[in-house]
C-alpha cells in the first residue's frame, strides 16, 4: 500500500499514495495537448513547439485534435461570444483528468478587448489551471507555465496558478549590456 | 485625381448628384438614395467609367446630425482597372429606410451588404441572402451604431458561478481583473483599484516594487 498522506488544498482533500505519485509522474510528462488556437497567440504557440524553444523536451509535443484523445486544453487567443459554446463543448467532451492552460491575455482576462464580442477571460466559461499572461507571452513564459502545470499535477489540488512576470537573471543582464556596448562600437 | 470622373458623374445624373467633395486626392459624389442602383449600373457598364473593381461598401453612423437629415451614410468605393480611376459614392439613408442592393451590379457587394445589415441595421432590397454575418443570430441590436453601448455583451452561454470570491484565484484581493464588469468612470477618477501598476502607483494605491524588497 505504501504511505498514505492526506493533503488538504483549500477545500479539496486528497489522499495520495505512491501509486498516485507514479500516475502523476506519468501524466505530467506525457501531456497530449489540444491546441484550441484562435488568434495571434497561435504564432507564439507554434514558436514554442518549434525546435528553438522546444516543448518536446517536456513531453508535451503531441497535439491531438480530438478532445477525446487529449488531456491538456491550450486555449490560445481571443475567445468571442460566438465561440464560447464551442469551447465549452470541447471542454465537456474531454475525459478526466484534464487541465486547461489560458495562453495569452485574451484567454486569461479578455486582453485589451472590452466590447460586445469578447469573453473577458475563459475562466468565465471553463475552469482554468494555469494562466500565462503576455501579448503574446514569450516562449520562455509559456514553458514556465507548462512546468508550473507539471508541478501542479505532481502535488494535486485544484487551485489555479499564474505565471508571474520575471526579471532577467543577472548573467543575462550582463550579456545584454555587453551586446549593446558592442553594437555601439560597431556603429 | 478622379475629378474628371466625379464631374462626369455629376453631368450625367444632373440633380440627383448633390455634392462633390475632394479630400486628399479622392473625390466623392453624394447621390440620392433613389438613384443608388442606377448610378452603380452607370458606373459599371458605361465605357466612359468602366468601374469593374469593387473595393468597399460600408456605412457610417452620424448620430449627431439634425433629425431631418438621414442618419446613415452608405459609402461605395469602386475603381476602374483600365483607367486606374477611383471614385467614392455616398448616399444618405434613414434608420428605417431600405436601400437598393448592388449585388446585381458587383457580386462582391454581397457580404459587404450583409455586414452593413449586421452592424447598422440597414436593409437592402433584393439582396439574395440578407442575414447576419459577423454576429450570431441570437444577437439583438446593431453593434456599430453609435447608441449601442460598446461593452454590452449578450452571452450565448451562462457564465460560471464561483462562490465566495469576487476575484478569481490565483489573484489576491488587491490584484487582478475583477470578476464583474469594470466601472470605468470610477477607475478613471481614481476611486477604483487600478490594475495597471504605473497608474496605481500614481494614485497612491500601492508601493513601488523597488521600495518593498
Amino acid at each position: 500500500m505504501g504511505n498514505l498522506r492526506v493533503v488538504k488544498d483549500g477545500d479539496s482533500g486528497f489522499a495520495t499514495t505512491r501509486f498516485d505519485a507514479l500516475l502523476g509522474w506519468a501524466r505530467k510528462y506525457s501531456l497530449f495537448q489540444y491546441p484550441f488556437v484562435t488568434a495571434c497567440c497561435g504564432m507564439e504557440f507554434m514558436a514554442v513547439a518549434s525546435p528553438r524553444y522546444d516543448v518536446a523536451r517536456f513531453g508535451a509535443e503531441a497535439p491531438r485534435f480530438s478532445p477525446r484523445q487529449a488531456d491538456l486544453l491550450w486555449v490560445v487567443g481571443t475567445i468571442s461570444q460566438r465561440q464560447a459554446p464551442v469551447l465549452r463543448r470541447i471542454y465537456e467532451q474531454m475525459a478526466d483528468p484534464k487541465w486547461v492552460i489560458a495562453f495569452g491575455t485574451c484567454a486569461a482576462c479578455g486582453g485589451f478587448y472590452d466590447n460586445y464580442t469578447t469573453v473577458a477571460g475563459i475562466d468565465k466559461i471553463i475552469p482554468v489551471d494555469v494562466y500565462i499572461p503576455g501579448c503574446p507571452p514569450r516562449p520562455e513564459a509559456v514553458l514556465d507555465g507548462l512546468i508550473l502545470l507539471q508541478e501542479k499535477i505532481t502535488k494535486g489540488g485544484l487551485e489555479p496558478m499564474s505565471v508571474p512576470p520575471k526579471e532577467l537573471p543577472s548573467l543575462m543582464q550582463i550579456r545584454s549590456r555587453q551586446d549593446s556596448l558592442r553594437l555601439k562600437e560597431n556603429v | 485625381m478622379s475629378q474628371a470622373v466625379a464631374q462626369a458623374i455629376k453631368s450625367r445624373l444632373g440633380h440627383a448628384a448633390t455634392v462633390i467633395e475632394t479630400f486628399r486626392g479622392d473625390d466623392r459624389v453624394i447621390v440620392d438614395a433613389s438613384q443608388w442602383r442606377r448610378t452603380a449600373e452607370l458606373l459599371k457598364t458605361d465605357p466612359e467609367f468602366d468601374m469593374d473593381h469593387f473595393l468597399e461598401l460600408t456605412a457610417v453612423d452620424y448620430l449627431e446630425r439634425e433629425p431631418e437629415v438621414p442618419r446613415f451614410d452608405v459609402v461605395l468605393i469602386v475603381r476602374s482597372n483600365k483607367s486606374n480611376q477611383r471614385v467614392i459614392l455616398k448616399t444618405r439613408v434613414r434608420e428605417t429606410e431600405e436601400l437598393d442592393s448592388l449585388v446585381s451590379v458587383w457580386v462582391g457587394a454581397n457580404w459587404a451588404e450583409r455586414e452593413i445589415f449586421d452592424m447598422f441595421g440597414i436593409r437592402f432590397r433584393e439582396h439574395p441572402d440578407l442575414r447576419r454575418i459577423l454576429m450570431y443570430p441570437e444577437f439583438e441590436g446593431y453593434p456599430l451604431r453609435k447608441d449601442y453601448p460598446i461593452d454590452k455583451t449578450q452571452p450565448l452561454i451562462e457564465y460560471r458561478q464561483v462562490e465566495g470570491t469576487s476575484k478569481l484565484p490565483p489573484f489576491g484581493k488587491e490584484e487582478g481583473q475583477p470578476w464583474t464588469r469594470i466601472d470605468w468612470q470610477a477607475r478613471l477618477a481614481g476611486e477604483d483599484l487600478q490594475v495597471s501598476p504605473a497608474i496605481s502607483l500614481q494614485q497612491g494605491q500601492r508601493k513601488a516594487l523597488s521600495e518593498s524588497e
